[in-house]
Order: structure tokens, then sequence, then C-alpha cells
């Protein structure tokens, strides 16, 4: 008899379009969460092949923050116009202007607890029941705890010490007026795992990540990109370095890597041989140990 | 480019069960470390935490117990997945707690299992959790089981107990299911036969737990013979382009579905053949279990979500009667009459709890056919009687068509993960 197997590329693939069909069929108003980086690009082009020849029958939604790199919003209104599907923009700077929250001050600021705010509002304003994101186990340690259907209270908040049990790939996603779930159908995903599916699906990504030549300047060890959202001290001189991101955040809490890597087919050659993860760039995770478990307990995703 | 040896590889998926403090999330945390799977900043992050505790040696079970609370107390609360791939083969590893407060999370985690490691320590032998975990894991059809004899670096590396306690599982297990299983004496702490073979155990000629994981067959774990596809989603795009599509999304559950194969469509008992077999990157000559595809027919037929395309010659059992074993998950007790919302394979209903048979006593396997007491983390025997017609195989002939959830009404928890005897 013939082997009937799969590669884990294509049972990834599998298994996440079943959890996307899952969340079209069970929920009245889903909306994917749309970054612009490659593990929300990776969720859209799932999404795309799950409902072929059908359009994508979810809205999208970009949480700004408003301290973006300019080529992250360039590539989302391309890649969003070519897929045709809708945006919602749920703005941090909204927030700060209607007084919801207050901008931290200061070298090191950053608006990503305020992210959680302007998330929660889209999803309250829009009535979405369920919302799709490009959050992967292997990030970071608390992510290692999600379920693919988390379940949000109706303030948003997550309760990892009482999470629903998930069994086989039976998802419940029923739940009582004004609750609300996270759904994460790349959960099982690692990095090495994104990079060779973007290669093998040819699929397009901001240039950010491919190696280039940018303004930089070091702070803490991190190399930090110039621009108009990112306050820099006198002493942090600027140069021209070849850099290129591995995650994609706010340009105030991002970090660099240096690299040569100008093709799909170098980096996936550099995330084999890295060795420090991708969330080692990101200074919003650095600010305590549990600082990811705290934000998601908060309602972020 | 494809040539790339990580671009096509297998996939296992494992899980860790035993009692608490036995040793899994260490020994995850060593296998891990010792595969070289480790990045340079987490690593420091966990020293960091070890030091600030004032452990003598990192600890490295903090890779997987990383909520505050589980790094508080020592303990894992919720199942950690983690990632690792050896040039052999890519593993999904769920690291499952012991605690039995939390078996409802270690049943999460094994439940999408191939392999199931079971952690004893080699000082307490078998105890309660390990009789649970070993019933569960059974209970589950996991095909694969091995033993870890941990700590053997505290009874001096000494032979005469691992045999004693792999004598005592021998006996144990040859009243349960379990197709393949494996024993192995390790230090999980000091890394003996987790990664690289001991210097400590000459006596124990077998391979390390890495060896066996790499090695061991996994090909004919899915049921590749009986044709099911439960109906997920349908996909009419009313397009200029596709004015009358009309597909049937979803994943297949059992067998090879090929175009031209005859069908019919469960419940209506409809028949056709299969059109096509679609998926965005074009149409397949054959497709099988776990892929997900969209199934076109040759004639316009009822169908919907919850209902399920079978082979006309080879069709699953309907019936509203269902004979099950649950594992509670619940602080309310099952009751007996009581209604549950269910979900099986993509169809919904609701049930009637009819009757409870038996308990089973955990330390013995009897059936304590006078106790229909089933609360939390307690494993019964019931039956149910369902608002419509299930299309269902037994749990032992497939892992998809054989199982299904409990769901209280008022709190839409999950309550009870049932396998159909059938
Ligand atoms: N001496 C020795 N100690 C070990 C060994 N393996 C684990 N331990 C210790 O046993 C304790 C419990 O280890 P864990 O890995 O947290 O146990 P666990 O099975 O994951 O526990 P739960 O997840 O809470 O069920 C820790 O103090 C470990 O250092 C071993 O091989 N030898
Ligand atoms: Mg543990």
């Amino acid at each position: 008899m013939q082997a009937y197997n799969l590669s884990h590329l294509s049972e990834l693939e599998s298994e996440a379009i079943y959890v996307l069909r899952e969340v079209a069929a069970q929920f009245e108003n889903p909306v994917l969460l749309f970054s612009g980086g490659k593990d929300s690009i990776t969720c859209a082009h799932l999404a795309r092949k799950a409902f072929w020849p059908a359009k994508i029958p979810f809205t999208f939604m970009h949480v700004d923050t408003g301290h973006n790199f300019p080529e992250t919003i360039e590539f989302r209104d391309y890649y969003l116009n070519k897929l045709g599907v809708n945006l919602i923009v749920s703005s941090v700077q909204d927030c700060i202007n209607q007084g919801l929250v207050i901008e931290e001050k200061g070298f090191n600021a950053s608006r990503n607890a305020l992210q959680t705010v302007a998330l929660l509002k889209g999803v309250e304003e829009n009535k979405f029941d369920a919302a799709i994101g490009g959050a992967r186990r292997d990030e970071e340690k608390a992510r290692a705890k999600e379920r693919f259907f988390s379940h949000r209270d109706d303030f948003g908040q997550w309760d990892p010490k009482n999470q629903r049990p998930e069994l086989w790939n039976i998802f419940n996603g029923k739940k009582n007026l004004g609750e609300s779930f996270r759904i994460f159908p790349i959960s099982n995903w690692t990095e090495m795992d994104i990079w060779q599916y973007i290669l093998k699906e040819k699929i397009e990504l901001p240039s950010l990540y491919f190696s280039h030549e940018r303004e930089c300047f070091i702070r803490e060890g991190v190399v930090m990109s110039t621009g108009e959202h990112v306050p820099q001290r006198p002493e942090e001189a600027t140069a021209k370095m070849s850099v290129r991101f591995r995650t994609i955040g706010d340009m105030t809490c991002t970090g660099a890597v240096y690299s040569d890597a100008d093709s799909l087919e170098k980096i996936i050659e550099e995330v084999a041989s890295t060795r420090v993860t991708e969330r080692g760039t990101r200074s919003d995770d650095k600010r305590s140990e549990a600082a990811m478990e705290d934000r998601k307990k908060q309602g972020y995703f | 480019m494809n040539k790339d040896p990580y671009l096509d590889m297998e996939l296992l998926r494992f899980s860790t069960a035993g009692s608490v403090d036995d040793g899994k999330s260490t020994l995850i945390g060593r296998m891990l470390y010792d595969s070289k799977s480790i990045f340079e900043d987490q690593y420091e992050a966990i020293e960091k935490t070890s030091r600030k505790k004032g452990d003598e040696q990192v600890n490295l079970a903090l890779l997987t117990d990383g909520l505050r609370a589980e790094r508080e107390q020592g303990i894992t609360i919720d199942v950690a997945y983690r990632y690792f791939a050896t040039p052999k083969r890519k593993f999904i590893i769920a690291d499952t707690p012991g605690h039995i407060q939390y078996t409802r999370n270690m049943v999460t985690g094994a439940s999408t299992s191939n392999l199931s490691i079971i952690l004893v320590d080699a000082r307490k032998g078998i105890i309660e959790q390990t009789y649970r975990h070993t019933f569960i894991s059974s209970l589950l059809g996991i095909p694969h089981v091995v033993f870890c004899i941990n700590k053997m670096d505290l009874v001096d590396y000494d032979e005469t107990i691992f045999y004693q306690i792999k004598k005592d599982i021998e006996a144990f297990s040859s009243k349960l299911n379990v197709r393949d299983i494996h024993f192995i004496p390790i230090s999980a702490l000091n890394g003996d036969n987790v990664v690289n073979k001991s210097t400590k155990m000459d006596w124990y000629q077998g391979g390390t737990l890495l060896y066996l994981l790499e090695n061991i067959h996994i090909g004919s774990d899915h049921n590749h013979i009986d044709c099911r596809f439960p109906v997920q989603y349908v996909i009419r795009p009313q397009s200029t382009e596709f004015p009358d599509y009309r597909g049937y999304a979803g994943r297949i559950a059992g067998g090879v579905f090929k175009p031209g194969d005859e069908i019919a469509a469960l419940p209506s008992g409809f028949t056709s053949k299969i059109k096509s077999i679609d998926t965005a990157d074009g149409e397949l000559k054959e497709a099988f279990a776990p892929q997900s595809v969209t199934i076109t027919l040759e004639d316009e037929i009822d169908i919907s979500r919850g209902d399920m395309i079978v082979r006309i010659n080879n069709q699953p059992k309907v019936s509203q009667d269902l004979d099950i074993m649950v594992c509670w998950m619940s602080d309310k007790p099952l009751i007996k009459g009581g209604k549950y919302a269910l979900i099986h394979t993509t169809n919904e209903a609701r049930c009637i709890i009819k009757e409870v048979k038996y308990k089973v006593n955990i330390n013995t396997l009897h059936r304590e056919e006078s106790d229909h007491n089933i609360g939390m983390n307690d494993i019964g025997r019931i039956s149910i009687r369902t608002t419509k017609p299930l299309f269902f195989d037994s749990y032992q002939k497939n892992r998809n068509t054989g199982s299904l959830i409990l769901i209280d009404e008022g709190t839409h928890e999950t309550v009870g993960a049932c396998m159909i005897i059938d």
C-alpha cells in the first residue's frame, strides 16, 4: 500500500485552514487582526486558501499604534487591496485624543500597553465575536499556553489558570453574550515553518524583512531604526547599517538585526543558525518576566 | 531549493504524563537543552529566574512552566507547547501537568498526541496518577507509550529498581489497550539517556529517549480505510467567475477520497459522485486524512455543515443512542438524566444522559457498577440519547469520528471528553 503521509508544512497548513473554516462556521462576526507582519500575512494567505474560490468571509482590522514603520503601512494597503478585503483601522492615537488612555513619556516610551485598549474598543464597537490573530506558541512562554480557541470574558480578559479544555480537533466556540474568542490558527507553527511556508507559497512581504541599508543607532545593545517616532538621546550616534527585521512591531520597540540576508533562502539559512529568539529583539517583552502574560490577561491577543 | 532537508519532514506530536514532580517539565527542558534547541536569550532568562529563586542549578523546567503562578509554585498548571526539530523529524511537545486537579489539561494535551511519555519517579514506583495517566493514554488511543523511569540518580542507577517498576507496569498495562510500549531508565536532571547515552547504566542496552522519538514508526497512525468527510463549511462564491460553484469544505477524517468515487451524503442518504477535490493550488487526484480540501459533486444535492460524505459501500453507524466512555472535567458532577449540548465532528446536537453504567476505579481498573457518581477527573461509562442521529465510528476505529465533547448548556464550558464505544 502507498504511504499516505503529509509533510509537516502540509499538515500545519491543513490544520490552520481547518481552524479558519471553523471560525467562519461558528461565529457571526469574526475579524482577522492584520498588522502587516509576516505572521498576519501568513494568516491572510491561509484564509484566502481556506475559502477559495469564494472571498474571505472576515473583516480585517489593524490596531494602529501610529508608530508603525512607513513600509508596513504601505505594504498593508497594497496587500489588502490585492486580496480584496475590507480594512478597519482602530487607532491608538484616537484613544489618546479621546482621553481613554494616557501616553507614556520618555525615551523608552511605548504604545504597546495602549494597543490593548484600541483592540478592545475596535472589537466592542464593531461587535466582533471572534478575533483571529497570528500569534504562535513558540514565540513566547505565555503564548505557549494558549488554546486555538481562547475564551475571553466580557472584558476581553484571559484567565490562564482556568482555560477551557480543548479536545482533539473539536473546538467549542460557544459563549455568553458579551464574551468573545481570540483564535490562533497558526499556534503550532515555528518561525522556521513560517519562513519555509512563505518560500514555498511565494508569499509577498514588506521590504523590512530583507536586508537593507538603514540609519540606525544602538540602545542598550539593541539596533534601533531612526525615525519620526523614535526619540534619540544626544549620545546615541546614528550610522548606516546593513540590517533586517525578524519581527515587525512599533518602530519604538522593535530592534533590527545585522544581516546580509536579502532573499528568502538566505533568511532561512540565517534563521536556522540563529541563537536568539525573534522576540529577543522586542523591548516590549523585556519589561518584566511576565510582561506578555499580563498584557494577555488584560485583553491583548 | 526543494532539497532543503527541513522542507519535507515527518511530524510527531507527543505529550508528557505522570504524577506531580515526577520530572516532566525538567525532562522536556533537558531534551531541548541537550538537543541545542534553546536560544541564548531563553537560557539567560531562566538562568536569571533560577538564580533569583536561589536554585543551585539552572531549573530547566522553567522553559515550559511559563505562567507566573507556575513559577511561584514550581508546578505545571496548564499545557505548554514546545517545538523542536532534529534532522530526522519535527516534534510538537505538549508538556502537561501532573497534579490531579489539572487532569483536564493533561487530557487536552494528550488528545492530539501520537505518543505519550509517562514518567515514573524511581523512588516511588507507580502511584495513583501513574495509573490514571496510563489509563487515560490508553483510553485516548495514543498508539505509542514510553515509560521513563526517572530520577535514577537518586537510586544509584540501580537496575533492580528499574526492572521491578517495569514489571509492575507490565502487569497493569496488559489489561489496557496499548499497542506499542517502551521503557527507558533516565535522569532528567542530569540528562542520562535523554539525548545522550548514560555512562552510569551500562546494564541498559536500549536507545535514548530522543533516539526512540526519532525512529518510532508513525506512518500508520491515521485511518486510511474508512472514508469519512464531515462537511465543515459550504463554499459558494456566487461570483461572475464562479457563478454556480458549490463546494463542500472540510478536513478528511478517515480514508482516501478520489474523483469519481460513489458517495452518499448523511443524513439524507442521497448519492452522487465526486466531481473534483479542490484546493486553492489546484485539483487533487486523491485526498486523505488529515487534509483540508473542498469536494464538489456531480449532482446538486442538499448538504450543509454537520452532514457527512462517505463511500456508499462503507458507512458509519447512524444512531441516536450511544455508549461512551466519558472523562469528566467539571466541578459540577455529571447529572444522570441531565441534558447537555454536544459537538461531534462538525455536527452539533443536544443529548440526555440516559444511564451511568459504571465508574472506573483508577487503581484497580475495576468497574464499580454501583458507583454512579461521576465527578471531576472521574472516568466512567455512560449511555446517551441525542436529539438527532449522529454518524460515527467507534473511537478505536477512528479518533475523529469516534470522539465528542459534552458542553454545559448554562456556562458553555466543555465538561466531558467522550470516546464512543459503539
Ligand atoms: N534528582 C533528580 N531530580 C529530578 C529529576 N527530574 C526532575 N527532578 C526534580 O523534581 C522536581 C519536579 O520536577 P518538574 O519537572 O517540575 O516536575 P513535573 O513532573 O513537571 O511536575 P508537574 O508538572 O507539576 O506535574 C524538581 O525539583 C526537579 O529538579 C531527576 O532526574 N533527578
Ligand atoms: Mg511540569
